[in-house]
Protein backbone atom coordinates (compact mmCIF):
# COMPACT_ATOMS: atom_id res chain seq x y z
CA UNK A 1 0.00 0.00 0.00
CA UNK A 2 1.54 3.35 -0.79
CA UNK A 3 1.38 6.05 1.78
CA UNK A 4 -1.18 8.87 1.16
CA UNK A 5 0.86 12.30 1.41
CA UNK A 6 -0.42 15.46 3.24
CA UNK A 7 -0.55 17.03 -0.06
CA UNK A 8 -2.10 14.55 -2.34
CA UNK A 9 -5.13 13.95 0.65
CA UNK A 10 -5.48 17.87 0.68
CA UNK A 11 -5.29 17.98 -3.29
CA UNK A 12 -7.95 14.92 -3.65
CA UNK A 13 -9.89 17.04 -0.39
CA UNK A 14 -10.01 19.90 -2.88
CA UNK A 15 -10.89 18.15 -6.28
CA UNK A 16 -13.73 16.24 -4.27
CA UNK A 17 -15.11 18.99 -2.54
CA UNK A 18 -15.56 21.07 -6.00
CA UNK A 19 -16.91 18.24 -7.81
CA UNK A 20 -19.60 18.28 -5.60
CA UNK A 21 -19.63 21.95 -5.56
CA UNK A 22 -19.93 21.70 -8.86
CA UNK A 23 -22.71 19.54 -10.19
CA UNK A 24 -25.02 21.33 -7.04
CA UNK A 25 -24.43 24.31 -8.82
CA UNK A 26 -24.98 22.96 -12.68
CA UNK A 27 -28.15 21.24 -11.07
CA UNK A 28 -29.40 24.74 -9.80
CA UNK A 29 -28.38 26.17 -13.37
CA UNK A 30 -30.05 23.47 -15.22
CA UNK A 31 -33.21 23.40 -13.61
CA UNK A 32 -33.35 27.42 -13.40
CA UNK A 33 -32.71 26.85 -17.30
CA UNK A 34 -35.21 23.79 -17.38
CA UNK A 35 -33.02 21.25 -18.39
CA UNK A 36 -34.27 18.97 -15.74
CA UNK A 37 -36.55 16.87 -17.24
CA UNK A 38 -39.68 15.61 -14.67
CA UNK A 39 -38.53 11.87 -14.40
CA UNK A 40 -34.98 12.78 -13.12
CA UNK A 41 -35.40 10.93 -10.22
CA UNK A 42 -34.85 7.30 -9.76
CA UNK A 43 -31.96 5.07 -11.30
CA UNK A 44 -32.24 6.31 -14.99
CA UNK A 45 -32.31 10.06 -13.58
CA UNK A 46 -29.10 10.85 -14.99
CA UNK A 47 -28.57 9.46 -17.56
CA UNK A 48 -32.29 10.94 -18.74
CA UNK A 49 -30.95 14.29 -17.16
CA UNK A 50 -27.84 14.36 -19.78
CA UNK A 51 -30.15 13.60 -22.67
CA UNK A 52 -32.90 15.94 -22.53
CA UNK A 53 -30.66 18.83 -21.27
CA UNK A 54 -28.55 18.21 -23.94
CA UNK A 55 -31.15 17.60 -26.61
CA UNK A 56 -32.26 21.04 -25.39
CA UNK A 57 -30.00 22.58 -25.63
CA UNK A 58 -29.02 21.53 -29.45
CA UNK A 59 -32.38 21.37 -30.39
CA UNK A 60 -33.64 24.73 -29.58
CA UNK A 61 -35.01 26.08 -32.20
CA UNK A 62 -34.74 23.11 -35.28
CA UNK A 63 -36.98 22.26 -37.03
CA UNK A 64 -37.90 18.53 -37.61
CA UNK A 65 -36.48 17.09 -41.15
CA UNK A 66 -39.54 17.71 -44.07
CA UNK A 67 -39.64 15.26 -46.94
CA UNK A 68 -40.89 16.06 -50.55
CA UNK A 69 -44.52 14.84 -51.28
CA UNK A 70 -42.78 12.28 -52.92
CA UNK A 71 -41.55 10.35 -50.15
CA UNK A 72 -44.93 9.90 -48.11
CA UNK A 73 -45.73 6.12 -47.20
CA UNK A 74 -47.61 4.54 -49.95
CA UNK A 75 -48.57 2.08 -46.75
CA UNK A 76 -48.44 3.90 -43.48
CA UNK A 77 -48.71 1.59 -40.54
CA UNK A 78 -51.88 2.00 -38.00
CA UNK A 79 -50.78 1.04 -34.81
CA UNK A 80 -53.02 -0.76 -32.83
CA UNK A 81 -54.82 1.36 -30.00
CA UNK A 82 -56.94 0.02 -27.22
CA UNK A 83 -61.08 -1.16 -27.83
CA UNK A 84 -62.43 2.50 -28.04
CA UNK A 85 -64.57 3.54 -25.10
CA UNK A 86 -68.08 4.38 -24.92
CA UNK A 87 -67.61 8.06 -25.16
CA UNK A 88 -65.66 7.68 -28.30
CA UNK A 89 -67.93 5.83 -29.67
CA UNK A 90 -70.98 7.78 -28.99
CA UNK A 91 -68.58 11.02 -30.59
CA UNK A 92 -68.01 8.48 -33.77
CA UNK A 93 -71.56 7.60 -34.27
CA UNK A 94 -71.92 11.83 -34.59
CA UNK A 95 -69.28 11.88 -37.33
CA UNK A 96 -67.59 14.06 -34.51
CA UNK A 97 -69.50 16.47 -34.93
CA UNK A 98 -69.85 17.17 -30.99
CA UNK A 99 -66.26 17.18 -30.54
CA UNK A 100 -64.82 19.31 -28.47
CA UNK A 101 -61.28 20.72 -27.59
CA UNK A 102 -61.34 22.32 -24.03
CA UNK A 103 -57.74 24.44 -23.10
CA UNK A 104 -57.24 25.91 -19.84
CA UNK A 105 -54.65 26.17 -16.75
CA UNK A 106 -52.64 29.02 -16.71
CA UNK A 107 -54.50 30.95 -19.83
CA UNK A 108 -56.04 34.40 -19.63
CA UNK A 109 -59.15 33.41 -21.64
CA UNK A 110 -60.14 29.36 -20.79
CA UNK A 111 -61.67 27.97 -23.89
CA UNK A 112 -63.50 25.55 -25.22
CA UNK A 113 -63.10 24.46 -28.91
CA UNK A 114 -65.11 22.89 -31.60
CA UNK A 115 -63.62 20.91 -34.83
CA UNK A 116 -64.75 23.78 -36.87
CA UNK A 117 -63.66 26.64 -34.34
CA UNK A 118 -60.37 24.80 -35.14
CA UNK A 119 -60.80 24.97 -38.40
CA UNK A 120 -60.91 29.23 -38.72
CA UNK A 121 -57.41 28.95 -37.17
CA UNK A 122 -54.16 29.37 -39.52
CA UNK A 123 -53.80 25.82 -41.59
CA UNK A 124 -50.72 24.22 -41.90
CA UNK A 125 -49.12 21.11 -43.54
CA UNK A 126 -46.11 19.20 -42.70
CA UNK A 127 -44.62 15.72 -44.15
CA UNK A 128 -42.63 14.65 -41.21
CA UNK A 129 -42.14 10.88 -40.54
CA UNK A 130 -43.72 9.26 -37.26
CA UNK A 131 -41.05 7.11 -35.76
CA UNK A 132 -41.88 4.87 -32.79
CA UNK A 133 -39.68 3.91 -30.14
CA UNK A 134 -39.69 0.41 -31.30
CA UNK A 135 -37.86 1.23 -34.40
CA UNK A 136 -40.45 1.15 -37.79
CA UNK A 137 -41.51 4.78 -39.00
CA UNK A 138 -43.35 5.95 -42.00
CA UNK A 139 -43.85 9.64 -43.69
CA UNK A 140 -46.93 11.27 -44.09
CA UNK A 141 -48.85 14.22 -45.22
CA UNK A 142 -50.22 16.50 -41.27
CA UNK A 143 -52.59 19.07 -41.67
CA UNK A 144 -53.90 21.21 -38.89
CA UNK A 145 -53.28 24.24 -37.08
CA UNK A 146 -50.07 24.63 -35.17
CA UNK A 147 -50.47 24.74 -31.18
CA UNK A 148 -48.99 28.09 -30.69
CA UNK A 149 -52.07 29.26 -32.50
CA UNK A 150 -54.29 27.90 -30.13
CA UNK A 151 -51.95 28.87 -27.26
CA UNK A 152 -52.14 32.58 -28.53
CA UNK A 153 -56.04 32.29 -29.21
CA UNK A 154 -56.27 31.61 -24.80
CA UNK A 155 -53.68 34.11 -24.25
CA UNK A 156 -50.98 31.33 -22.30
CA UNK A 157 -49.74 32.92 -19.26
CA UNK A 158 -45.92 33.69 -19.69
CA UNK A 159 -44.85 31.56 -15.96
CA UNK A 160 -46.67 28.42 -18.00
CA UNK A 161 -43.43 25.99 -18.64
CA UNK A 162 -45.27 23.01 -19.79
CA UNK A 163 -48.43 21.81 -21.72
CA UNK A 164 -50.24 18.77 -20.95
CA UNK A 165 -52.28 17.06 -23.14
CA UNK A 166 -55.25 14.44 -22.73
CA UNK A 167 -57.02 12.05 -25.27
CA UNK A 168 -60.39 11.13 -24.68
CA UNK A 169 -59.00 7.44 -24.01
CA UNK A 170 -58.27 6.89 -20.57
CA UNK A 171 -55.22 6.93 -19.20
CA UNK A 172 -53.48 8.59 -21.60
CA UNK A 173 -52.05 11.85 -21.28
CA UNK A 174 -48.71 13.26 -22.23
CA UNK A 175 -46.83 17.45 -21.38
CA UNK A 176 -44.01 19.01 -23.49
CA UNK A 177 -42.48 21.85 -22.38
CA UNK A 178 -43.14 25.04 -23.87
CA UNK A 179 -40.39 24.85 -26.44
CA UNK A 180 -41.94 22.46 -28.11
CA UNK A 181 -45.65 23.46 -27.40
CA UNK A 182 -44.65 26.55 -29.23
CA UNK A 183 -42.76 24.75 -31.73
CA UNK A 184 -43.96 25.23 -35.26
CA UNK A 185 -44.46 22.05 -36.49
CA UNK A 186 -46.53 21.32 -33.02
CA UNK A 187 -49.35 20.54 -35.04
CA UNK A 188 -53.36 20.66 -33.76
CA UNK A 189 -53.85 17.95 -36.32
CA UNK A 190 -57.41 16.91 -38.15
CA UNK A 191 -55.95 16.21 -41.95
CA UNK A 192 -53.14 13.71 -43.01
CA UNK A 193 -52.50 12.69 -46.72
CA UNK A 194 -55.24 15.37 -47.96
CA UNK A 195 -58.27 13.79 -46.57
CA UNK A 196 -59.54 14.30 -43.09
CA UNK A 197 -57.52 12.57 -40.24
CA UNK A 198 -58.74 8.70 -40.03
CA UNK A 199 -59.65 7.40 -36.67
CA UNK A 200 -56.79 4.42 -37.13
CA UNK A 201 -54.45 7.46 -37.35
CA UNK A 202 -55.53 9.44 -34.19
CA UNK A 203 -58.56 11.57 -36.14
CA UNK A 204 -60.47 13.54 -35.54
CA UNK A 205 -57.63 15.28 -33.72
CA UNK A 206 -54.34 14.51 -32.84
CA UNK A 207 -51.30 16.48 -31.34
CA UNK A 208 -48.42 15.73 -33.29
CA UNK A 209 -44.89 16.79 -31.93
CA UNK A 210 -42.80 15.48 -34.79
CA UNK A 211 -39.24 16.01 -33.21
CA UNK A 212 -40.28 13.45 -30.88
CA UNK A 213 -41.11 9.94 -31.01
CA UNK A 214 -44.50 8.92 -32.11
CA UNK A 215 -45.72 8.05 -28.57
CA UNK A 216 -45.60 11.73 -27.52
CA UNK A 217 -48.25 12.41 -30.28
CA UNK A 218 -51.24 11.13 -28.95
CA UNK A 219 -54.20 10.47 -30.42
CA UNK A 220 -57.87 11.66 -29.80
CA UNK A 221 -56.92 15.39 -28.01
CA UNK A 222 -59.92 16.78 -26.01
CA UNK A 223 -57.99 18.56 -22.79
CA UNK A 224 -54.91 20.95 -23.07
CA UNK A 225 -53.70 22.62 -20.20
CA UNK A 226 -51.21 24.89 -19.16
CA UNK A 227 -49.04 24.78 -16.36
CA UNK A 228 -45.48 25.73 -14.48
CA UNK A 229 -45.14 22.91 -12.64
CA UNK A 230 -46.12 19.04 -13.57
CA UNK A 231 -46.40 18.07 -9.91
CA UNK A 232 -50.00 17.85 -9.59
CA UNK A 233 -50.68 15.65 -12.63
CA UNK A 234 -50.84 11.88 -12.03
CA UNK A 235 -47.46 10.89 -10.28
CA UNK A 236 -46.03 13.79 -10.65
CA UNK A 237 -43.90 11.95 -13.57
CA UNK A 238 -44.62 14.53 -16.23
CA UNK A 239 -47.11 11.95 -18.54
CA UNK A 240 -48.65 8.45 -18.43
CA UNK A 241 -45.45 7.68 -20.48
CA UNK A 242 -42.66 7.34 -17.34
CA UNK A 243 -45.47 5.73 -15.11
CA UNK A 244 -45.76 3.24 -17.05
CA UNK A 245 -41.93 3.25 -17.23
CA UNK A 246 -40.67 5.02 -20.35
CA UNK A 247 -39.02 8.21 -20.31
CA UNK A 248 -40.78 11.71 -20.40
CA UNK A 249 -38.57 12.87 -22.63
CA UNK A 250 -38.75 10.98 -26.33
CA UNK A 251 -36.44 13.48 -28.60
CA UNK A 252 -34.06 9.70 -28.80
CA UNK B 1 12.37 -18.79 -5.79
CA UNK B 2 14.56 -16.42 -7.80
CA UNK B 3 18.02 -16.35 -7.18
CA UNK B 4 19.02 -12.94 -8.63
CA UNK B 5 19.39 -10.08 -6.55
CA UNK B 6 15.78 -7.91 -7.06
CA UNK B 7 15.81 -4.27 -8.61
CA UNK B 8 14.26 -1.76 -6.63
CA UNK B 9 12.94 0.42 -9.31
CA UNK B 10 9.70 2.29 -9.32
CA UNK B 11 6.71 -0.34 -10.73
CA UNK B 12 5.47 1.03 -13.53
CA UNK B 13 2.05 -0.64 -13.92
CA UNK B 14 1.53 -2.87 -16.92
CA UNK B 15 -1.95 -0.64 -17.45
CA UNK B 16 -2.13 2.57 -16.27
CA UNK B 17 -5.20 3.63 -13.43
CA UNK B 18 -6.73 5.21 -15.84
CA UNK B 19 -7.11 2.82 -18.72
CA UNK B 20 -7.88 0.03 -16.21
CA UNK B 21 -11.18 2.44 -14.76
CA UNK B 22 -12.27 2.99 -18.09
CA UNK B 23 -11.66 -0.24 -19.79
CA UNK B 24 -14.00 -1.57 -17.08
CA UNK B 25 -16.70 1.25 -17.18
CA UNK B 26 -16.54 0.50 -20.77
CA UNK B 27 -17.23 -2.80 -20.54
CA UNK B 28 -19.88 -2.31 -17.75
CA UNK B 29 -21.84 0.03 -20.31
CA UNK B 30 -21.19 -2.29 -23.32
CA UNK B 31 -22.57 -5.05 -21.63
CA UNK B 32 -25.73 -2.93 -20.62
CA UNK B 33 -25.34 -1.28 -24.22
CA UNK B 34 -25.65 -4.87 -25.47
CA UNK B 35 -28.51 -6.44 -23.42
CA UNK B 36 -30.76 -3.29 -23.57
CA UNK B 37 -30.11 -2.49 -27.30
CA UNK B 38 -31.30 -6.52 -27.78
CA UNK B 39 -34.78 -5.89 -25.87
CA UNK B 40 -35.64 -3.05 -28.11
CA UNK B 41 -34.64 -5.09 -31.15
CA UNK B 42 -37.34 -7.17 -29.68
CA UNK B 43 -40.01 -5.05 -29.80
CA UNK B 44 -39.91 -5.12 -33.83
CA UNK B 45 -37.33 -7.37 -35.07
CA UNK B 46 -37.56 -6.47 -38.90
CA UNK B 47 -34.90 -4.62 -40.39
CA UNK B 48 -35.22 -2.10 -43.25
CA UNK B 49 -33.19 -0.05 -45.98
CA UNK B 50 -33.21 3.83 -46.54
CA UNK B 51 -35.81 6.44 -44.42
CA UNK B 52 -38.76 4.27 -43.69
CA UNK B 53 -39.97 1.06 -42.45
CA UNK B 54 -42.38 -0.86 -41.18
CA UNK B 55 -44.62 -3.81 -40.90
CA UNK B 56 -46.50 -3.11 -44.20
CA UNK B 57 -43.11 -2.76 -45.76
CA UNK B 58 -40.79 -5.47 -47.07
CA UNK B 59 -37.80 -5.47 -45.10
CA UNK B 60 -34.19 -6.11 -45.55
CA UNK B 61 -34.01 -9.17 -43.87
CA UNK B 62 -36.27 -9.89 -40.54
CA UNK B 63 -34.92 -11.79 -37.09
CA UNK B 64 -36.76 -15.17 -36.86
CA UNK B 65 -37.94 -14.76 -32.95
CA UNK B 66 -41.27 -13.92 -31.55
CA UNK B 67 -41.86 -10.05 -31.04
CA UNK B 68 -42.62 -8.55 -27.70
CA UNK B 69 -45.79 -6.15 -29.57
CA UNK B 70 -48.25 -8.03 -31.29
CA UNK B 71 -48.44 -5.65 -34.32
CA UNK B 72 -45.52 -7.40 -35.74
CA UNK B 73 -46.14 -10.27 -38.05
CA UNK B 74 -43.53 -12.85 -36.86
CA UNK B 75 -45.74 -15.78 -37.39
CA UNK B 76 -45.00 -17.38 -34.13
CA UNK B 77 -48.57 -16.55 -32.51
CA UNK B 78 -46.34 -15.57 -29.45
CA UNK B 79 -45.84 -12.49 -27.59
CA UNK B 80 -42.36 -11.31 -25.83
CA UNK B 81 -43.07 -9.72 -23.00
CA UNK B 82 -42.25 -5.52 -23.32
CA UNK B 83 -39.13 -4.62 -21.85
CA UNK B 84 -38.39 -1.58 -24.31
CA UNK B 85 -39.48 0.56 -21.21
CA UNK B 86 -36.23 -0.04 -18.69
CA UNK B 87 -34.18 -0.95 -21.99
CA UNK B 88 -34.57 2.57 -23.27
CA UNK B 89 -33.63 3.96 -20.25
CA UNK B 90 -30.91 1.77 -19.48
CA UNK B 91 -29.29 2.14 -23.18
CA UNK B 92 -29.58 5.94 -23.50
CA UNK B 93 -27.46 6.00 -19.81
CA UNK B 94 -25.45 3.49 -20.86
CA UNK B 95 -24.84 5.66 -23.40
CA UNK B 96 -23.66 8.87 -21.57
CA UNK B 97 -21.30 6.27 -19.61
CA UNK B 98 -19.62 5.02 -22.52
CA UNK B 99 -19.17 8.20 -24.06
CA UNK B 100 -17.76 10.31 -21.36
CA UNK B 101 -15.75 7.51 -20.29
CA UNK B 102 -14.34 7.59 -23.85
CA UNK B 103 -14.20 11.33 -23.68
CA UNK B 104 -11.76 10.89 -20.45
CA UNK B 105 -9.64 8.10 -22.00
CA UNK B 106 -9.21 9.74 -25.34
CA UNK B 107 -8.35 13.30 -23.67
CA UNK B 108 -6.00 11.43 -20.85
CA UNK B 109 -4.49 9.41 -23.93
CA UNK B 110 -3.66 12.18 -26.28
CA UNK B 111 -2.67 14.60 -23.22
CA UNK B 112 -0.21 10.90 -21.86
CA UNK B 113 0.69 9.86 -25.48
CA UNK B 114 -1.08 6.63 -24.95
CA UNK B 115 -2.21 6.32 -28.56
CA UNK B 116 1.06 7.19 -30.36
CA UNK B 117 2.82 5.08 -27.91
CA UNK B 118 1.15 2.05 -27.03
CA UNK B 119 -1.53 2.10 -29.70
CA UNK B 120 -0.03 3.26 -32.85
CA UNK B 121 1.97 0.09 -34.70
CA UNK B 122 5.63 0.60 -33.92
CA UNK B 123 6.70 1.88 -37.18
CA UNK B 124 8.89 -1.34 -37.68
CA UNK B 125 5.81 -3.12 -37.60
CA UNK B 126 3.76 -0.89 -40.04
CA UNK B 127 4.01 -3.72 -43.01
CA UNK B 128 2.32 -7.14 -43.76
CA UNK B 129 4.92 -9.33 -43.18
CA UNK B 130 5.22 -8.26 -39.19
CA UNK B 131 1.54 -8.13 -39.31
CA UNK B 132 1.70 -12.04 -40.56
CA UNK B 133 4.12 -13.09 -38.28
CA UNK B 134 1.35 -12.28 -35.10
CA UNK B 135 -1.69 -14.26 -36.69
CA UNK B 136 1.36 -17.42 -37.64
CA UNK B 137 2.03 -17.61 -34.43
CA UNK B 138 -1.50 -17.28 -32.87
CA UNK B 139 -2.51 -20.13 -35.65
CA UNK B 140 0.61 -22.36 -33.89
CA UNK B 141 -1.12 -21.50 -30.65
CA UNK B 142 2.81 -20.22 -29.77
CA UNK B 143 2.78 -18.62 -25.95
CA UNK B 144 3.01 -14.89 -25.88
CA UNK B 145 6.49 -13.14 -26.95
CA UNK B 146 7.54 -12.06 -23.52
CA UNK B 147 7.12 -8.38 -24.89
CA UNK B 148 3.44 -8.80 -24.86
CA UNK B 149 3.72 -8.71 -20.72
CA UNK B 150 3.99 -4.94 -21.08
CA UNK B 151 3.15 -4.09 -24.42
CA UNK B 152 0.82 -4.98 -27.70
CA UNK B 153 1.68 -6.59 -30.43
CA UNK B 154 0.92 -4.89 -33.54
CA UNK B 155 -2.66 -6.98 -34.41
CA UNK B 156 -3.88 -5.75 -30.49
CA UNK B 157 -2.98 -1.93 -32.01
CA UNK B 158 -4.34 -2.58 -35.12
CA UNK B 159 -7.36 -3.91 -33.65
CA UNK B 160 -8.16 -1.32 -30.57
CA UNK B 161 -7.19 1.46 -32.76
CA UNK B 162 -10.17 0.14 -35.42
CA UNK B 163 -12.39 -0.25 -32.11
CA UNK B 164 -11.63 3.18 -30.78
CA UNK B 165 -11.40 5.20 -33.82
CA UNK B 166 -13.70 3.41 -36.44
CA UNK B 167 -16.49 1.52 -34.57
CA UNK B 168 -17.35 3.42 -31.97
CA UNK B 169 -17.64 6.72 -33.44
CA UNK B 170 -20.08 4.72 -35.82
CA UNK B 171 -22.02 3.16 -33.40
CA UNK B 172 -22.28 6.58 -31.43
CA UNK B 173 -23.67 8.40 -34.90
CA UNK B 174 -25.91 5.83 -36.04
CA UNK B 175 -27.70 5.78 -32.82
CA UNK B 176 -27.70 9.62 -32.88
CA UNK B 177 -29.16 9.51 -36.50
CA UNK B 178 -32.29 7.55 -34.84
CA UNK B 179 -33.15 10.69 -32.84
CA UNK B 180 -35.87 12.16 -34.11
CA UNK B 181 -34.22 15.46 -31.83
CA UNK B 182 -30.82 14.92 -32.90
CA UNK B 183 -31.30 14.97 -36.20
CA UNK B 184 -33.77 17.85 -36.01
CA UNK B 185 -30.36 19.90 -35.94
CA UNK B 186 -28.29 18.18 -37.92
CA UNK B 187 -29.97 16.71 -40.54
CA UNK B 188 -27.21 15.34 -42.74
CA UNK B 189 -26.22 12.93 -39.47
CA UNK B 190 -29.12 10.57 -40.82
CA UNK B 191 -28.61 12.00 -44.65
CA UNK B 192 -25.46 10.96 -45.04
CA UNK B 193 -25.92 7.06 -43.93
CA UNK B 194 -29.23 7.13 -46.59
CA UNK B 195 -32.15 7.63 -44.13
CA UNK B 196 -33.24 6.33 -40.49
CA UNK B 197 -33.91 2.73 -41.20
CA UNK B 198 -30.36 2.21 -42.93
CA UNK B 199 -28.81 3.85 -39.90
CA UNK B 200 -30.83 1.56 -37.55
CA UNK B 201 -29.44 -1.58 -39.51
CA UNK B 202 -26.43 -0.56 -39.82
CA UNK B 203 -26.27 0.33 -35.51
CA UNK B 204 -27.63 -3.31 -35.21
CA UNK B 205 -24.54 -4.74 -37.52
CA UNK B 206 -21.83 -2.40 -36.04
CA UNK B 207 -23.30 -3.69 -32.83
CA UNK B 208 -22.23 -7.10 -34.20
CA UNK B 209 -18.77 -6.53 -35.88
CA UNK B 210 -17.97 -4.46 -31.25
CA UNK B 211 -19.40 -8.28 -30.09
CA UNK B 212 -17.24 -10.07 -32.79
CA UNK B 213 -13.99 -7.66 -31.36
CA UNK B 214 -15.29 -8.86 -27.22
CA UNK B 215 -15.50 -12.69 -28.32
CA UNK B 216 -11.81 -12.74 -30.21
CA UNK B 217 -10.76 -10.44 -27.25
CA UNK B 218 -11.41 -12.67 -24.53
CA UNK B 219 -10.49 -15.40 -26.68
CA UNK B 220 -7.18 -14.06 -27.18
CA UNK B 221 -6.81 -12.90 -22.95
CA UNK B 222 -7.88 -16.72 -22.44
CA UNK B 223 -4.92 -17.93 -24.82
CA UNK B 224 -1.87 -16.04 -23.39
CA UNK B 225 -3.35 -16.40 -19.56
CA UNK B 226 -5.92 -15.80 -18.20
CA UNK B 227 -5.44 -15.26 -14.62
CA UNK B 228 -2.27 -13.06 -15.53
CA UNK B 229 -3.95 -10.61 -17.98
CA UNK B 230 -7.03 -9.98 -15.77
CA UNK B 231 -4.33 -9.54 -12.97
CA UNK B 232 -3.09 -6.37 -14.95
CA UNK B 233 -6.11 -4.91 -16.04
CA UNK B 234 -7.39 -4.90 -12.53
CA UNK B 235 -4.41 -4.39 -10.05
CA UNK B 236 -2.40 -3.05 -12.97
CA UNK B 237 0.76 -5.45 -12.29
CA UNK B 238 1.69 -9.57 -14.00
CA UNK B 239 3.01 -12.20 -11.93
CA UNK B 240 5.62 -12.34 -15.19
CA UNK B 241 6.20 -8.63 -14.90
CA UNK B 242 7.76 -9.31 -11.09
CA UNK B 243 9.56 -11.96 -12.78
CA UNK B 244 10.89 -10.25 -15.52
CA UNK B 245 11.67 -6.98 -13.87
CA UNK B 246 13.97 -9.30 -11.04
CA UNK B 247 15.70 -10.97 -13.44
CA UNK B 248 18.74 -10.71 -15.29
CA UNK B 249 18.58 -9.89 -19.22
CA UNK B 250 20.65 -13.20 -19.67
CA UNK B 251 18.19 -15.26 -17.07
CA UNK B 252 15.20 -13.77 -19.41
CA UNK B 253 16.63 -14.87 -22.63
CA UNK B 254 17.65 -17.95 -21.48
CA UNK B 255 13.94 -18.70 -20.28
CA UNK B 256 12.98 -17.75 -23.93
CA UNK B 257 14.61 -19.95 -25.29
Amino acid sequence: MRKISRRRLITSGVVATAGVAGLAAATRIAARHGLIPPDCRGVYGPGETLTYAAQKLLTRHSLAREFPRSMISAKPFLNAVAPFSDAFKAHQALGFSDWTLKVDGMVARPTTFSLSDLRTLPRKSQITEVACEEGWSYIAEWIGTPLSHVLHEVGVLPEARYVVYYSIEPDWWESVDMADALHPQTFLTMGMNDGDLPVGFGGPLRLRVPRQLGYKSVKFITRITATDSLRGFGKGLGSASPEGGYSWFAGI
Amino acid sequence: MLTAPSVQSPAIPRHSAVVRVTHWLTVLSFFALLVSGLEIVVSHPRFYWGETGNSNTKPAFIIPIPASRGTVPTGYGYEMPDQNGWSRYLHFQAAWLAVLTGLFYGIHALLTGHFRGDLLPAPGDRNWPAVRAVFSKYRRRGPPDPAEGHTYNVVQRIAYILVIFVLFPLIIWTGLAMSPSFVSAFPLSVELLGGRQTARTLHFFITWLLVAFVVIHVAMVYQSGFRDRMRAMITGRTSSESSERKTTPGAVAQESL
